[in-house]
C-alpha cells in the first residue's frame, strides 16, 4: 500500500497548504497541524512502511523475531509528533493573541502593524 | 618562512594596547619587524642570487593536496626586500603623520597586516595561498584607505577599492584554479615550468583572460586605474606604502611571476602590452593636469605600472630586466615624492600646487629629497631612474620598434615634466600671492614650518637608496639579475652600467628629458595666460574625459546594483504570508520538480504500481484523507477542529496497523491534548470567514501536494538497505538493556536529540504561558 500512502501523503500536504493559503489567521493552525500530519507519515511511509509487528524484543531473546517494523523512523516520528504539539500550542496562542491586539482576521491586515 | 608571516600577524593583534602604553616608541619598535625581516633576507641573498631558490613548506589541508608552501627566489627577493625596507621607514614616518590621531593604534595594526600579507604574495608558492593573500591585502587596503571612517568620501572611495581589486581577486581565483588544473598542480613553480604544455591547452586563453583580469584590477590599470586616485584620501603613508610601492605592484608581479607560463603567445603580447602602452600614456597625461601633489603622484604611478605591464608584455630577457630595473627605482622614487607630499601637506596644511611655493627655505631636507627623487623620475643620471629608463629604451628599441619606443618617450618626457613641477613649484618657486578669492580657513596655506626628523628622514633615506644604488650598478645588478633569471627560468647576467657609450637609449633619454623639462617650463612659467592655457588643455580635456569613463560606468553599475537589490526585495519580501508561502511552495516544485522530471526518470518508471491494497487499507487512506480536506475547507471554527482531530485518528490507525505501537500511542495522546487545548482558545479564535480562495490558491497546493506524492514515490524506488537500524536492534538488549527498541534509541541512543526536544517543548511551554497570562498594561510592560 506505499503507492496508496504516497498518494494520501500528498493529499494531506495540499490541504495543509490550501488552509495556509487561506486569508483568515485561524486556518493557519489547522495548516500547520495538518503539515505535521502528513510530514510524519511521509517519514514513515519513506522509511518502508509495511504492516509487521512492533520492534520489541520477546523476554529471553536478544532480538525482535522478523518480521519487525524499522525502529529508527518511528523514533524519528515519535520526537516529530511532540514538537509538532508544541509548535501548534505556540501557533495557536499567537494568532489568538494577533487577534485580541489588532482585530485583524486577514493576514492581510498584518502587513503593517508595528506595535 | 609561514613563522615569520605569522609574527607580522601576531604583532599587529598586540599593536593597539602597545600604542596606548607607548604612543611615542611604537611605531619604533614595530619597524623592528621589517628591519628583523630585511636582516633575514640579507642572510638568504647569498644563496638566491647565486640561483637557488629558499623553500619551506608546510602541510595546510592535505586531503585537498594543498601545502603552505614558500619559495624565495631572485623576484620574490626583490619585492620582499622593497616591502621590508619601504615598509620600516613608512612606519617610522607614520609614527610622527599620525601624532595625536587616536586611530594610530590602528592604523600601524593594518600596515602591519599588509606588510605581513604583502610579503605572503611574494613569498608564496601555492596558487590558492597566493589568492588568499591577495584578498587579505584588498581588505586591508579598504580599512586603511577608510582610516578616517567618519568622512564619507573616504568610505565610498575605501568601498570602490575594495569592490574592484577584490572582484578581480576574484577572477584571480578562477584563473588559478584552472592554470593549476591544467599543470595538474597548485605550485606556482609547476605551473610555472610547464609554459609549453599551458599554452597549449585548450584553458590557456580563459586562465588568461582571468588572471589579467586580477592583474589589471590590482594594478589599477585602464579601465579599472579609477580606485587608484581615488585612494588618495588614505592618510599619506598608506598611499606611499601600499598605492605606490607595494600592493599596486601585485599584479605586476603576478605577470611576472606567471610570465613563463603564460608569455610568449600573440594574445599575451596584444593584451598585456596594449593595456599596459595605454595605461601608460593615460596615466602620464593625466598626471600633469592635476594640482593636488597626490594626485600628480598617483596618476603617474599609474603611468608607471601600465609601463611595467607593456615590459613584461613584451617579454623579451632586455624587457623584462627593464621591468625589474624600473620596479626598484619607481618604488623608491614615488615612496620618496609620496612622504614629500605628506610631509609638506603636514606642515603647511595644503597639497594645492597652486597655494605652495618657496617651501625651500623653511624645509630643507625636505627639498633635497623632492628634488633627489625628482630627478630619479627624470631619468637623470646617476641616478637609478637613469639605469632604468636606458633600460626601458634599449628594450622597447630592441623588441618592439619605433612606434612602442615613441609611445614610451612620450610617456617618459610627460613623466619627466610632472617630476620637475612636482619638486620646483613648492619648493623653488615664488611665495603663492594671497589667493584673489578669500578660500575658507581650513585651506588656507599655514606659515610652512620645519618639519620633524621622522617626517623628512624617510623619504632622504629613499632617495638617498636611489643615487646609491644609481651610482654604483655593481650593487643594483646581483639583485636585477635574480628577479630577470626567475621570471626567465634561466640564469642571466644583467650588464647596469653608467655609460654604454653614445647610442640611440641615451640619446632617447635626452631626448624625452629635454622634451619634459620643456614642458615643465610652459606649466610652471610665469606667464600667467600662457600658462593657465596650457595647463588647461591637459587638465579640461583629460577630465572631461574621465568623468566619462570607468568612473561614471562603476558609479552607474553601483546604483544599479541597489537599484536590483530595492526592487527584488520589494517582490520577495513583501511583508505579505501569503505571498511568502506561494514562492516558498513555486520554488520547491520548480526546483525539485525539475531535478525530479529530468535527472531521476529512471527511478519514477520503476515505481510501485498501487497494486490492491485491501479494503482496510483504503478505508483508512480514505478516512485521513477526507477528513483532511474537510479541515482545509472548513467554514466554522468547531467544524476544523473536529475534522483535524479526525484526521489525527486516521493518522493513528495507520500507526498501529503499521507496527507503530509506540508512535500510534503518543499520536493518540497528543491528538487528545490537541483536542483539549483547540477547544479552550477555539472561541477566542478568529471566524473563518474570509472570501473565497483564489483558483491559483488550490492549483499550487495541488502542486505541492503533488510533488509529495512525487518525491514519496521516487524515494520508494530507490530505498537504501536499513544498515542503521540494525545497529540499534542488535544493541537495544545487550547494550542498552531495553526491550522496546525504539525506547532505547528515544532515551538511550540519542538521548542528547531527546533533550533538545524537551528544550523545545520547554521554550513552547514558556512561550505559551507568557503570551496568555503575561500582558502589558497600559502604563507600560510590566
Amino acid at each position: 500500500m506505499d503507492a496508496l500512502m504516497a498518494i494520501l501523503v500528498g493529499v494531506v500536504f495540499a490541504c495543509g497548504f490550501y488552509a495556509m493559503l487561506r486569508r483568515s489567521i485561524a486556518t493557519l493552525i489547522i495548516g500547520l497541524s495538518l503539515l505535521g500530519n502528513a510530514a510524519n507519515l511521509l517519514v514513515l511511509t519513506a522509511a518502508g512502511l509495511r504492516s509487521g509487528r512492533a520492534p520489541l524484543v520477546p523476554p529471553g531473546a536478544s532480538a525482535p523475531a522478523p518480521p519487525f517494523a524499522d525502529p529508527l523512523p518511528q523514533a524519528l516520528v515519535l520526537t516529530s509528533i511532540v514538537i509538532s504539539f508544541g509548535v501548534l500550542a505556540f501557533g495557536a496562542v499567537l494568532v489568538q493573541r494577533v487577534y485580541d491586539m489588532l482585530g485583524a482576521e486577514d493576514v492581510h491586515g498584518l502587513e503593517e502593524t508595528e506595535t | 618562512m609561514l613563522g615569520l608571516l605569522l609574527a607580522g600577524f601576531a604583532l599587529a593583534l598586540l599593536t593597539p594596547s602597545l600604542h596606548r602604553r607607548l604612543p611615542g616608541a611604537t611605531p619604533w619598535l614595530l619597524a623592528l619587524y621589517p628591519l628583523c625581516l630585511l636582516l633575514w633576507l640579507a642572510v638568504q641573498a647569498p644563496t638566491v642570487l647565486g640561483g637557488q631558490a629558499v623553500r619551506s613548506s608546510v602541510s595546510w589541508v592535505p586531503a585537498l593536496d594543498l601545502h603552505l608552501s614558500f619559495s624565495l627566489d631572485g623576484l620574490s627577493l626583490l619585492l620582499a626586500g622593497l616591502i621590508c625596507g619601504v615598509g620600516a621607514l613608512i612606519l617610522v614616518y607614520a609614527g610622527a603623520y599620525l601624532a595625536g590621531d587616536p586611530l594610530a593604534g590602528r592604523h600601524h595594526a593594518l600596515l602591519l597586516c599588509f606588510m605581513a600579507s604583502m610579503l605572503g604574495i611574494v613569498l608564496t608558492d601555492d596558487a590558492v595561498a597566493l589568492f588568499a593573500f591577495w584578498e587579505l591585502t584588498s581588505l586591508t587596503s579598504f580599512l586603511l584607505i577608510g582610516h578616517e571612517h567618519e568622512s564619507k568620501g573616504a568610505r565610498r572611495a575605501a568601498l570602490c577599492a575594495l569592490l574592484v581589486t577584490s572582484g578581480g581577486g576574484l577572477a584571480l581565483l578562477a584563473g588559478l584554479l584552472l592554470l593549476a588544473q591544467a599543470a595538474g598542480s597548485p605550485s606556482l613553480s609547476a605551473i610555472a615550468a610547464q609554459g609549453e604544455a599551458l599554452r597549449a591547452h585548450p584553458h590557456y586563453l580563459p586562465a588568461l583572460a582571468l588572471v589579467l583580469l586580477g592583474a589589471c584590477t590590482k594594478s589599477a590599470q585602464v579601465p579599472f586605474h579609477f580606485w587608484l586616485p581615488a585612494a588618495m584620501v588614505a592618510p599619506t603613508p598608506v598611499s606611499a606604502y601600499l598605492h605606490s610601492a607595494t600592493m599596486v605592484k601585485a599584479g605586476v608581479y603576478l605577470l611576472a611571476r606567471l610570465h613563463p607560463a603564460l608569455s610568449g603567445t600573440t594574445p599575451w603580447l596584444l593584451c598585456v602590452g596594449g593595456i599596459g602602452g595605454l595605461t601608460m600614456l593615460v596615466g602620464a597625461a593625466l598626471a600633469l593636469g592635476q594640482t593636488d601633489l597626490k594626485l600628480i603622484l598617483a596618476y603617474s604611478t599609474i603611468s608607471v605600472l601600465g609601463l611595467l605591464v607593456l615590459l613584461l608584455g613584451l617579454g623579451t630577457p632586455l624587457a623584462l630586466q627593464a621591468a625589474a630595473t624600473y620596479l626598484l627605482a619607481h618604488a623608491l622614487y614615488k615612496g620618496a615624492l609620496f612622504l614629500v607630499a605628506g610631509a609638506v601637506d603636514h606642515e603647511t596644511g595644503t597639497r594645492d600646487l597652486d597655494r605652495l611655493g618657496g617651501l625651500r627655505r623653511a624645509m630643507p631636507a625636505a627639498a633635497l629629497a623632492a628634488a633627489l627623487a625628482a630627478l630619479s623620475m627624470a631619468g637623470v643620471p646617476p641616478l637609478l631612474g637613469y639605469l632604468a629608463k636606458e633600460s626601458l629604451y634599449e628594450a622597447t628599441l630592441g623588441a618592439a620598434g619605433w612606434s612602442v619606443t615613441a609611445a614610451a618617450a612620450l610617456a617618459s618626457a610627460l613623466l619627466c615634466a610632472v617630476a620637475a613641477v612636482f619638486a620646483w613649484r613648492p619648493f623653488f618657486g615664488p611665495v603663492p600671492a594671497p589667493a584673489p578669492v578669500p578660500v575658507p580657513v581650513h585651506v588656507q596655506a599655514q606659515a610652512p614650518h620645519r618639519a620633524p626628523a621622522p617626517l623628512v628622514g624617510p623619504p632622504l633615506v629613499l632617495a638617498a637608496a636611489g643615487l646609491l644604488l644609481g651610482a654604483l650598478p655593481g650593487l643594483t645588478a646581483p639583485l636585477v639579475s635574480a628577479a630577470t633569471s626567475a621570471m626567465l627560468l634561466r640564469p642571466r647576467q644583467v650588464p647596469l652600467a653608467l655609460w654604454h657609450g653614445l647610442r640611440p637609449p641615451f640619446l632617447l633619454g635626452l631626448l624625452s628629458l629635454g622634451t619634459g623639462l620643456l614642458i615643465a617650463a610652459a606649466t610652471v612659467v610665469q606667464d600667467e595666460r600662457g600658462r593657465r592655457r596650457l595647463v588647461r588643455l591637459f587638465r579640461f580635456s583629460w577630465a572631461r574625459v574621465d568623468r566619462w569613463g570607468p568612473a561614471r560606468l562603476y558609479e552607474h553599475a553601483l546604483s544599479g546594483l541597489f537599484a536590483l537589490a530595492r526592487w527584488q526585495t520589494a517582490i520577495l519580501q513583501s511583508g505579505q504570508l501569503r505571498r511568502y508561502l506561494l514562492i516558498v511552495i513555486a520554488t520547491a516544485v520548480g526546483l525539485v520538480g525539475f531535478t525530479l522530471l529530468y535527472l531521476d526518470r529512471e527511478d519514477l518508471r520503476r515505481a510501485p504500481g498501487i497494486g490492491w491494497p485491501g479494503a482496510r487499507g483504503l478505508l483508512l487512506t480514505g478516512l485521513v484523507a477526507a477528513a483532511a480536506f474537510g479541515a482545509a475547507r472548513a467554514q466554522s471554527r468547531m467544524a476544523g477542529v473536529a475534522a483535524l482531530s479526525l484526521a489525527g485518528t486516521g493518522v493513528v490507525l495507520i500507526f498501529t496497523v503499521s507496527g507503530a505501537a509506540d508512535v500510534a500511542m503518543t499520536q493518540a495522546l497528543v491528538e487528545t491534548l490537541t483536542v483539549i487545548f483547540l477547544v479552550q482558545v477555539v472561541y477566542r479564535l478568529p471566524r473563518l470567514s474570509g472570501p473565497p480562495a483564489p483558483a491559483a490558491d488550490v492549483v499550487f497546493a495541488a502542486l505541492g501536494g503533488g510533488l509529495m506524492t512525487a518525491l514519496l514515490l521516487a524515494v520508494e524506488a530507490a530505498r537504501a538497505p536499513r544498515t542503521i537500524s540494525d545497529y540499534f536492534v542488535a544493541q537495544s538488549q545487550t547494550a542498552a538493556h531495553g526491550r522496546n527498541v525504539v525506547n532505547t534509541i528515544l532515551v538511550d541512543f540519542r538521548a542528547l536529540d531527546t533533550l533538545g526536544e524537551i528544550t523545545v517543548l520547554t521554550l513552547a511551554g514558556a512561550g505559551v504561558y507568557a503570551l496568555l497570562w503575561l500582558r502589558p498594561s497600559a502604563e507600560g510592560p510590566r
